[in-house]
C-alpha cells in the first residue's frame, strides 16, 4: 500500500467516525468536538485530492470559523452554569509529553531541509499560468486566477486533420465572485439585525401561556 | 489494497450525506440540527472536488467547493441568528417544544 492510499484511507476513517460520533453523542459541546474531527479529516482528503487551496480554506472557515459559531450558540443558549474543571496531574503530563514531541518533530523537520538550495531552485521557476487543477502545487494559482475572469483552457481542435492543442479563454467566474461577496454583506447584515438584544421571555410566563387555553 | 479511486471518495462522501441527514432528523437540539447540515455540505464539496480531479470536470470542481464553503458559513450565520430568537421565545433549544404558533 502506497503512502497515498494509506494516509486516505486513515482520513477517510477519520472523516466516517468523527461524523458517527456527531450522531451518537448525546452531549452537544461533543457533537461539536466530533464535527471538528469529521471537517478536519475532510480538510486532509482535500489536501490529498491536490486541492490545496480548498484544504487550507476549510480549515480557516469551518474548523476556525463556523464551529467556533456553533459552540458561541451554544454557550449562548445555554442553561444553567457549567462546572470547573481541572486536569489532573496525568492528563497534564500526557498533553506536556504530546506537546513536546509535536514540537520536536516540526524542529527536526524544519531542521532536514537544504533551504539554501530550495531558494535557489525556487528562483529559477517561472510563473506561468497552468490552466489545469489537478497537478500539484498549481491549483491556487488557477483559482485565483479564474476568480477574477481569467481562465485559460487547453484545447484540442482539429487543424488539417491533425489534432492541434491551443490555448483558449474561457469565462472565469468573476460575476458569481461578485454575486457571492454582495450575498456575504446581506447575510452578515440581516444575521447581526436578527440576533440583536431583546426582551427574553420569563420562563414562568411560558408556563402560564402553555397551561391556559391549550 | 489497490490505488484510490474516484469511487472511494464518493463512498466516503455518501456516508457523509447519509449520517449528516441522520444527524439532522435525530437530533432534539437546534444546534445539533446545524451540524448535520454542516456534515451533508461537506459530503457535497468533497464530492465536487473528488470530480475535479478524477474527470474533465477540473478547476470547476474546487471552484464550486470555494462557493459551498462560502454560502455555508453565511448559512450558519443565519441559522444561529434563528436558534437566539428561537431561545429568546422558548427559553429552550429543544425544538420539540416549539410546539405553538403564537409568538
Amino acid at each position: 500500500m502506497t503512502i497515498d492510499a494509506l494516509l486516505f484511507w486513515i482520513f477517510a476513517a477519520l472523516a466516517c467516525g468523527g461524523a458517527l460520533g456527531v450522531v451518537l453523542a448525546s452531549r452537544i459541546v461533543r457533537m461539536a468536538f466530533w464535527l471538528v474531527v469529521s471537517l478536519g479529516s475532510v480538510a486532509a482528503l482535500f489536501f490529498l485530492l491536490n486541492a490545496e487551496f480548498l484544504g487550507a480554506a476549510q480549515l480557516l472557515i469551518y474548523v476556525g470559523g463556523t464551529i467556533v459559531i456553533l459552540v458561541f450558540g451554544v454557550m449562548l443558549t445555554a442553561g444553567g452554569a457549567a462546572p470547573r474543571l481541572k486536569a489532573t496531574p496525568g492528563e497534564s503530563l500526557l498533553c506536556i509529553a504530546v506537546a513536546a514531541s509535536l514540537f520536536g518533530l516540526c524542529l527536526f523537520t524544519v531542521g532536514s531541509v537544504d533551504w539554501v538550495e530550495v531558494a535557489r531552485r525556487q528562483g529559477s521557476i517561472s510563473h506561468e499560468n497552468r490552466p489545469t487543477a489537478g497537478t500539484v502545487g498549481h491549483g491556487t494559482h488557477a483559482l485565483g486566477s479564474a476568480l477574477v475572469g481569467f481562465r485559460p483552457a487547453v484545447v484540442t481542435t482539429n487543424k488539417d486533420g491533425q489534432p492541434v492543442k491551443q490555448v483558449v479563454l474561457q469565462t472565469g467566474y468573476l460575476l458569481p465572485f461578485e454575486i457571492i461577496s454582495v450575498h456575504l454583506l446581506v447575510v452578515l447584515l440581516g444575521a447581526a439585525y436578527l440576533a440583536r438584544p431583546k426582551q427574553r421571555r420569563e420562563a414562568g410566563a411560558i408556563a402560564a401561556s402553555s397551561g391556559g387555553p391549550a | 489494497m489497490g490505488a484510490i479511486g474516484l469511487h472511494h471518495y464518493m463512498m466516503i462522501s455518501a456516508f457523509l450525506l447519509a449520517t449528516g441527514i441522520t444527524c439532522m432528523v435525530t437530533k432534539r437540539n437546534a444546534i445539533g440540527i446545524l451540524m448535520g447540515i454542516e456534515l451533508v455540505l461537506n459530503a457535497a464539496s468533497l464530492n465536487f472536488v473528488a470530480l475535479g480531479k478524477y474527470t474533465r470536470l477540473g478547476l470547476d470542481g474546487q471552484i464550486f467547493s470555494l462557493f459551498i464553503i462560502v454560502l455555508a458559513a453565511a448559512e450558519a450565520a443565519i441559522a444561529l441568528a434563528i436558534v437566539l430568537n428561537y431561545y429568546n421565545n422558548f427559553v429552550t433549544i429543544d425544538v420539540d417544544r416549539g410546539d405553538e404558533l403564537k409568538g
